[in-house]
């Protein structure tokens, strides 16, 4: 065992990066998009790198990215990259070489763009296929969404860039909190206690733990090893599951989607801003979602005609207060619309400053 | 091969089919196949069918790995065992064809050949393998020069955006910042010791590329102390036409200087008269709107560095937080000692004080900024609040009237 080699970190980027990125590293003056999808930085020195991004799916195989790299072979000399939103950039010097690219990617069936004003890629959780919590698949859902709003992807005709993500459950491992549109997973009723098997499988104490609103309790019958769930008391978050997978959450009629809107994290004109509640419930509906599509696109093309040049979805419905947003979207407001949670009083309206 | 006449219907469509990609592999890999089966029982049930894992890892490594099993064995024994393996990503998220070929191999090799690139920590997620394989596969990765990514109540893998790699706004060397850190928290990443997860991620600039503020505890993001360096020849060039908004990341034709840049200005700090853009710089709050109109006539400054924020986790348990800031401008040179420093005392200070399963940012919350700021031993620079507080419940410490009675006061006057 004394040669297993342990801690040894990442690689260095350095080993990764094409030449004219290592000669003009911290050295770049400009960039341009020269159409969608195809960015090139210029240097001090006047060396270019030209980028061409593609969109995937993140869910993919082997065989992809060994087709992905005969690509980079064939057109880059060997070198990409990924974006943080799972878009492929294949990297060139020879800005002559990019026509053949594009021909080449187009053969694949990936598309290109993801640039600019344009949606990109959906950035995503596992869902069904690889997680316990989710209230809804992820991979799927992107798919059927990215193929409605296609053309935004390799166009820039929206007034800003729209960032879109998904997350299948409130622990929101894709951290969807502050994106122009969020797709999140809800479950929607309180777990069922499986008393028998909860018996077996799960530590009462650590099970009591995990609730963040205190809703499990033991059973007051003291001859059952159990617990007892306050319902009122459960916002359906699944840790307790986590903890004890005798308390599924899972309801395959009532779980679903809800759409939050108007998120960024850039810090162009406006702060950073969280994504808040638009849609409360849409229906889980596979194998394509058709509600979500269709709810996500009505926002999007709302977005698109009432939004000001350089407007962010967030910007615009703050400007047109979300009153507005609700009616020219046609959402009707419920309860489920007012906060109650920790920090809600800062959400509610102590001004004048409304419109009818 | 199972019959998944739902997941059919996702390959038809413009956007690349993961369904499709899935079925090439499923061929000649039975937890694939079965993987395809166990979702498109998902898709007739509307629910997983996963369990959440065991304890399962590499010999001496406490995260990396998570467990993963079906609660449907029976039929789909290709995927009874189908743990994830996180790999730490190189800086940036660069690689040559040789690198990623030499991952395939290992992944064919000794999983699915299923992967994500990447997950929302920033690792590649190798999907879907047995215990049996994870220790030979980490033997192959580390031989390779490949090491694995952190998981559970540990240091998190950090990520960054494409820094000077390639981006002229890039305020610091995030990629070298990132690999730094990655090294220096090597035994933080790879035992679990906190009191629940530990992110890192760095931005180079206030547009931040890789959404620091929102999803990581420990927020760095680039910045500029001095003045935004102006061609206004290229100014001009905006407001003639000759160049692009945007780089040409729009369809606007033109640039209205006036209306699309300095009307626009948070902070109403720029003015321009057809002729000359002024800046009064003290007053420009960083926002990089006008810089990121106007690529070649704009450039932040050259005294640069970084902010540090922190505190920002998604919703679980408190509501979702961004981080907020905690120190405005760090320098940021090779080894980056100070930023070290700073997450290591942190990490200390909620150690000691924070319960299990509780994030840095919302210890924060409970105990109050004075008992962070003092535990980690740093002062409270106004740039910390948006707003100071309007309620008149504040608190006196023996060490406030200490300092008074040493001459400290409240207003020069």
């Amino acid at each position: 065992m004394s040669e297993r080699l342990t801690d040894i970190g990442p690689p260095h980027y350095d080993k990764f990066l094409p030449p004219v990125v290592k000669a003009n590293y911290g050295k770049w003056k400009y960039h341009e998009l020269l159409e969608p999808g195809v960015l090139m930085h210029v240097g001090d020195s006047g060396d270019k790198l030209f980028s061409v991004r593609v969109g995937s799916g993140r869910l993919i195989t082997t065989d992809f990215v060994k087709d992905v790299c005969d690509l980079a072979d064939k057109f880059c000399d060997g070198y990409l990259r990924f974006t943080s939103r799972n878009n492929i950039e294949f990297l060139l010097s020879d800005q002559s070489k990019i026509a053949g690219l594009k021909d080449a990617i187009k053969k694949m069936g990936l598309p290109i763009g993801g640039t600019g004003h344009s949606v990109s890629n959906i950035v995503h959780t596992q869902g069904w296929i690889h997680c316990h919590t989710p209230a809804i698949d992820a991979s799927g859902i992107v798919k059927a969404v990215m193929d409605d709003l296609f053309d935004y992807f390799g166009s820039h005709k929206l007034p800003a860039q729209v960032r879109v993500a998904l997350a299948c459950c409130l622990n929101m491992c894709g951290a969807v909190h502050c994106s122009d549109i969020a797709i999140l997973g809800i479950h929607r009723t309180a777990p069922k206690v499986d008393h028998e098997r909860l018996r077996h499988l799960c530590e009462i104490p650590t099970t009591i733990a995990s609730c963040p609103t205190g809703a499990i309790r033991p059973h007051p019958d003291k001859s059952i090893k159990s617990v007892v769930i306050n319902e009122p008391k459960c916002m359906y978050c699944g840790n307790c599951y986590t903890m004890c997978p005798a308390l599924p959450c899972f309801d395959a009629e009532k779980g679903g989607v809800a759409l939050l809107v108007g998120g960024k994290v850039s810090n162009s004109k406006t702060p950073p801003m969280f994504s808040k509640l638009a849609v409360p419930y849409l229906p889980n509906n596979p194998p394509r979602w058709p509600e979500t599509v269709a709810a996500i696109r009505k926002i999007l093309v709302k977005y698109a005609e009432g939004a000001n040049k350089w407007e962010r979805v967030g910007e615009w419905v703050e400007r047109i207060g979300w009153e507005k947003f609700f009616e020219v979207c046609e959402i009707p407001f419920v309860f489920q619309h007012i906060d109650d949670y920790r920090w809600a009083y800062d959400t509610y309206r102590t001004s004048m400053h409304f419109k009818f | 091969m199972h019959k998944t006449p739902l997941l059919d219907q996702l390959e038809s469509g413009p956007w690349p089919s993961f369904i499709t990609d899935l079925k090439r592999v499923a061929g000649r890999k039975k937890s694939a196949a079965d993987l395809l089966g166990v979702l498109e029982r998902s898709y007739k049930d509307k629910i997983t069918h996963w369990k959440h894992g065991g304890i399962v890892g590499v010999l001496g490594y406490g995260s990396g790995i998570i467990g993963r099993y079906i609660d449907i064995p029976e039929e789909f024994p290709g995927v009874e065992h189908f743990h994830t393996v996180r790999v730490n990503q190189p800086s940036g998220w660069f690689y040559t064809t040789k690198a990623l070929r030499e991952l395939c191999e290992i992944w064919d090799e000794h999983g699915s050949s299923l992967l994500n690139m990447h997950g929302s920590t920033g690792d590649i997620i190798f999907l879907g393998t047995t215990t049996p394989e994870l220790e030979p596969c980490f033997a192959k990765l580390t031989a390779k020069g490949w090491d694995l990514g952190g998981s559970g109540s540990a240091f998190r893998s950090p990520s960054c955006c494409v820094g000077q790699a390639r981006c002229e706004w890039a305020c610091f060397d995030t990629m070298e910042a990132c690999y730094e850190l990655t090294q220096h928290m090597q035994f933080e990443l790879h035992r679990p010791s906190y009191p629940y997860k530990y992110k890192l991620k760095l931005s180079g600039c206030p547009n931040d590329c890789v959404a620091a503020v929102a999803r990581a505890d420990c927020s760095v993001i680039g910045v500029w102390k001095d003045d935004i360096r102006i061609d206004q020849a290229a100014v001009k060039a905006y407001a003639g036409g000759e160049l692009k908004p945007r780089g040409g990341a729009t369809v606007y034709p033109k640039l209205d200087v006036k209306a699309d840049v300095t009307d626009l200005c948070p902070t109403y700090c720029m003015s321009y008269d057809g002729k000359t853009l002024k800046i009064d710089n003290k007053n420009c709050n960083h926002c990089m709107h006008c810089i990121s109109l106007m690529p070649q006539a704009l450039r932040p400054g050259t005294e640069t560095g970084a902010a540090f924020l922190l505190g920002s986790h998604a919703p679980i348990l408190e509501g979702a937080q961004m981080s907020w800031v905690i120190v405005p401008f760090m320098p940021m040179e090779a080894p980056f000692d100070e930023l070290k420093e700073i997450i290591v005392n942190i990490a200390e200070w909620w150690s000691e004080h924070g319960k299990n399963r509780e994030r840095v940012g919302e210890l924060m919350l409970r105990l109050g900024m004075r008992a962070f700021f003092q535990g980690v031993g740093l002062e409270p620079p106004a740039q910390t609040v948006r707003t100071p507080r309007a309620n008149p419940f504040f608190f006196w410490h023996q060490e406030d009237f200490d300092a008074e009675a040493a001459g400290r006061k409240y207003i020069k006057l």
